[in-house]
């Protein structure tokens, strides 16, 4: 896949965040880097909308704000998963996939479906 | 992520700043950025460009996150606050439950006076602040002039003027009015087994479209039954359609035999509409029937007035309105005499204040006692906490000493207190509820709206507030109090009565002072009331109440002249009267067609003979109230009489004669008999044959104005009102008279005996029924005061033990400390009396006017007071002076 920037579909964001969140607290640039590394460059998450997806996502309890010190020494903002957050994720992570094999199944299609009977 | 550092303690010391956080977070990401291109090899400058370009647009950032921040601090710090409040609660249901008795005490006195806030300002509700029960009720007005002592007979109008006064205004939507002199079980319906009496009021056919009432079935009056001739028809109130027919659904349509004469029921009043309550207190009008005033318009004044203005039309717009008009105004337009009968004697007030504003002051100085009942409990309640405060002295200082603020300990103690209020207002609404219904079935208390009271939306909201109030009088005086102890001491102090010494008891002393002189002022106005009340009930009122009883009487004197009417009807009465009197017990009987203290009329005003032409001037003297009674009815009533009672002989064939009362003698022939006297009445010629008393008429308390008689024998009653005096109770009577007067009219329906005794309680029902509640809330405070002053001597002996354990060890009596004691609460007690009776006799000024022929300085009421405070402070002070006295030396010295 090249390297061209996919369009985040809407709700994607958020999943990807907690995802990320999974191997521990991260500040927010940390979790730019780690989607972007994560899908080998092909996912660039756009830093104006990252923050306000934090910061909605903690509103809601399923992230933990903490101030701390990051690799360099600087105050950075960490955020954690919470238990609730966690919850969220699975269930979300089951949705998107439900969705991706059914997307999958109509893109991949070679002939077009049975006529339906009519009951 | 490394652990915090020590510097992030401090970086937000002075609260939570979202927007710095924000900030904070996006200077952070810039630098890493920056850093990451600088590390690829990008100059500083176009690693920071690059970095500013890829996160867009700052400000609106910083704007989201700020506000997002917010949100959340306000979420936080108002969980925090409900936790820490939830935290106190719970607290306190654990101390009240290790220490029920306090707490069910409080609770009580609580209930008590917080019930009795909500009952009494449910009765103002209903009485003063909420609107009459008709749409738009604001607009309807009553017109009549001002308050005389002949009652309606004076503030009525007749038919021509009615029309005339309706046709000539211009700020009406339209004028109505009903009759005014409808006696009590005026009907009788037939045709059901034995005759039942009902009461049916004549109203004017626009009577419920005036006063914004729709009919709950059928329909009201149409324009063509109010015309005389046409097919007589009838609504019924829906009490009396439930009672009578059974709530029957299909009683639209159906003619009823009411005295004999068929008549359509036409609709159903709604249940929410009560004649009585609002025009008529105490009164129960079973059915409408719409005037005729073709029929009226000869009989003078029968009709009352009252109006809907149109809208944003000023009262004083519509007393100018009806000063243009009323000197145009004929009583009877075929007699040119009656031109400007009326003039100055249409003044239209809101029917709101018509119904209720005499009532104001009574129920503003009711509202004031229930308040004092409240700040008592409230003081008394201050009281217990400081005591079970000084108890818990020990708790509040290690509470301190561990770091609790003085802001947190005042508020666990108002949390304490809000347990506690909030419990009473709930057992104080369901003793409000109690008390308002049992208040609303007085049926007997002659107050307008009675019927209509109810605890409403805004009875709940005056709950709330009441709680509210008490929480914060009785819950911040103790929590100021300990939150500003100091907590050295205590924690030095030993013992369970040690801690707030004589300045904590100084506080307790003097709102015990207060609390008694709020009780004085209760106990004053209460005897004062009373001692009105005894008053009231000791007016010579003219006539015999005890022992005498009424009952309405049918007879049919039917005749084509008047004078073979008048024979006709003479015969009857006297057959009736024989046969009555024959009764054993019956002591004496006659009849009336009005009784005093109830509905009555007027004649034209006769004058002296030989004063024709003589004028008198307003106000002096209002057409004489008439009476047309039987012989013997002066005497059955027990009216004082000089000179002679009426004589079945007295016909039409004979001299025409009258008794007058002593008001019209006085007037009429100033300085001189009136006995042998000759009234003229147009030309009638009425020779006055005696003087009676002065009969209480409109009311008890009222000034008395002028009353003539008249013989059946001569003149036509509007009804009759068999009045007997017997030596049994009255209602022994009942059966056998009904009996008699079956015998002699199969027809007599089944009306109530009622002895006379009743119409004089009703008419001083409003103020025992007021003099009553003043006197139980007295009584209430009276309590409180006794338990304040037995709480803080009790308190005090307690604290004091181990001092008179020495005391008595050395040598000291009992009866000294007993003494002593007592002296100490008759010190609290005339403090607070003194204070009293200050405070009472400005309060007494206040209600001056509610008082009837007692001075608000009566020294009777006010010695009174003192006298049961006294006796109460002595009391709740013996019981901890024995205990004092009681105290042994050895065990109060090893007790500590």
């Amino acid at each position: 896949m090249d390297t061209a920037k996919l369009e985040f579909l809407r709700g994607t964001l958020d999943v990807l965040i907690l995802k990320a969140l999974v191997w521990g607290p991260l500040h927010g640039y940390a979790i730019t880097n780690l989607i972007r590394r994560q899908s080998d460059d092909a996912l660039l998450v756009e830093e104006g909308t990252l923050y306000p997806a934090l910061w909605r996502l903690e509103k809601k309890g399923l992230l933990d704000g903490e101030w701390g010190l990051s690799e360099n020494n600087r105050k950075a903002k960490f955020y954690r998963l919470t238990a609730e957050g966690r919850r969220q994720l699975r269930h979300e992570v089951r949705t998107w996939e439900a969705y991706a094999a059914a997307v999958a199944k109509v893109l991949g299609a070679t002939e077009a479906p049975l006529p339906e009977e009519i009951g | 992520m490394k652990s915090t550092p020590r510097w992030r303690r401090y970086a937000r010391m002075f609260g939570p700043d979202p927007a710095a956080d924000v900030e904070d977070e996006l200077s952070f990401h810039l630098q890493a950025k920056v850093d990451d291109l600088v590390a690829q090899g990008s100059s500083p400058e176009a690693a920071r460009q690059e970095a500013e370009r890829q996160l867009g647009d700052i400000r609106a950032l910083q704007q989201i996150g700020a506000s997002i921040g917010e949100q959340m601090e306000r979420r936080k710090r108002l969980k925090d606050y409900w936790s820490d409040l939830l935290q106190d609660l719970r607290y306190s249901f654990r101390t009240f439950g290790r220490d029920r008795g306090f707490a069910a005490v409080s609770i009580v006195i609580l209930a008590l006076a917080i019930g009795a806030n909500i009952a009494v300002f449910s009765v103002v509700n209903t009485l003063l602040l909420r609107p009459l029960p008709f749409p738009n009720s604001q607009e309807l007005v009553w017109i009549a002039p001002p308050p005389t002592n002949c009652g309606f007979s004076c503030a009525t109008y007749s038919a021509d003027a009615y029309e005339e006064f309706r046709a000539q205004s211009r700020v009406y939507q339209d004028v109505s009015g009903y009759e005014a002199f409808t006696t009590p079980d005026n009907m009788r319906l037939m045709g059901r087994g034995e005759p039942v009496p009902a009461t049916s009021i004549e109203v004017i056919g626009n009577f419920f479209h005036v006063l914004g009432v729709q009919p709950a079935m059928g329909r009201v009056f149409t324009a063509d039954e109010v015309r005389g001739g046409s097919h007589p028809v009838a609504v019924l109130t829906d009490a009396y359609w439930r009672r009578q027919f059974a709530a029957d659904p299909d009683i639209v349509g159906k003619a009823l035999d009411l005295n004999g004469m068929p008549i359509t029921v036409v609709g159903v009043l709604p249940a929410g509409f009560d004649f009585g309550a609002v025009f008529s207190p105490g009164l129960k009008v079973d059915l409408f029937t719409p005037l005729d005033l073709n029929y009226e318009r000869n009989w003078g004044n029968i009709t009352t007035l009252f109006g809907r203005l149109k809208p944003g039309v000023t009262v004083a717009q519509a007393l100018d309105d009806a000063n243009r008009i009323s000197p145009g105004l004929y009583q009877n337009v075929k007699y040119p005499q009656t031109l400007g009968q009326y003039k100055g004697n249409l003044i239209p007030v809101p029917l709101k204040d018509y119904v209720t504003g005499k009532l104001r002051r009574s129920l503003i100085a009711l509202w004031s006692a229930v308040g004092v009942i409240l700040l008592i409990a409230g003081v008394n309640l201050s009281n217990l906490l400081l005591a079970r405060a000084a108890a818990r002295a020990k708790e509040f200082a290690v509470r301190g000493a561990l770091g609790a603020s003085r802001g947190r300990t005042v508020r666990q103690l108002l949390a304490e207190s809000l347990v506690l209020s909030g419990a009473g207002a709930v057992v104080g609404l369901v003793l409000a509820l109690l008390l308002i219904r049992w208040l609303a079935h007085q049926g007997s208390v002659a107050l307008p709206l009675l019927g209509t009271l109810r605890i409403d939306g805004a009875a709940l909201g005056w709950t709330i507030l009441i709680a509210v109030f008490t929480t914060i009088l009785f819950g911040l005086v103790p929590g100021l109090r300990i939150g500003g102890g100091n907590l050295q001491e205590v924690l030095k102090d030993s013992g369970a009565g040690a801690g707030f010494g004589l300045r904590h008891e100084r506080v307790r002393a003097v709102l015990v002072v207060s609390e008694v002189a709020l009780a004085c002022v209760l106990l004053v106005s209460a005897g004062l009331l009373l001692r009105s009340f005894l008053k009231v009930l000791d007016v010579d009122l003219g006539f015999e109440p005890d022992r005498a009883a009424s009952i309405s009487v049918e007879y049919d004197d039917s005749a084509p002249t008047d004078v073979a009417s008048a024979a006709k009807r003479s015969v009857i009465c006297q057959r009736i009267l024989a046969r009555v009197t024959g009764i054993p017990g019956v002591e004496a009987a006659g009849m009336t067609d009005y009784l005093p203290l109830g509905p009555n009329r007027q004649w034209d005003q006769p004058v002296p003979q030989g004063q024709q032409g003589r004028v008198f001037p307003p106000g002096e003297l209002p057409a004489p109230l008439v009476y047309v009674v039987t012989p013997g009815f002066i005497r059955a009533m027990g009216i004082r009489l000089r000179g002679r009672d009426f004589r079945w002989a007295d016909t039409l064939q004979s001299e025409r004669v009258v008794l007058i009362n002593a008001s019209a003698a006085r007037i009429y022939w100033p300085q001189q008999d009136a006995i042998g006297k000759v009234l003229m009445r147009g030309t009638e010629a009425d020779r006055v044959i005696g003087v009676v008393d002065d009969i209480h008429e409109e009311s008890v308390e009222g000034p008395m104005g002028s009353q003539i008689y008249y013989p059946v024998t001569q003149q036509g009653p509007s009804s009759a009102q068999l009045v007997i005096r017997t030596s049994l109770p009255p209602a022994a009577l009942a059966g056998s008279i009904l009996r008699a007067l079956r015998e002699l009219n199969p027809k007599q329906p089944a009306a109530e005996f009622r002895p006379i005794q009743t119409l004089v309680d009703r008419a001083t029902s409003p103020r025992r029924f007021f003099m009553l509640l003043v006197a139980a809330f007295a009584g209430l405070g009276l309590l409180l005061a006794a338990l304040g002053i037995y709480g803080v001597i009790s308190y005090s002996v307690a604290r004091k033990t181990q001092e008179i354990g020495v005391r008595m060890a050395l040598g000291a009596t009992a009866g000294r400390v007993r003494r002593e004691v007592i002296v100490n609460t008759l010190r609290l007690g005339a403090m607070g009396i003194l204070a009293g009776t200050i405070a009472s006799a400005v309060s007494a000024r206040l209600i001056a006017s509610l008082l009837f022929a007692t001075s608000p300085w009566d020294a009777t009421s006010y010695a009174g007071m003192v006298l049961l405070l006294v006796v109460v402070a002595l009391v709740s002070g013996y019981l901890p002076a024995r205990r004092a006295s009681g105290v042994d030396p050895m065990t109060a010295l090893r007790s500590q």
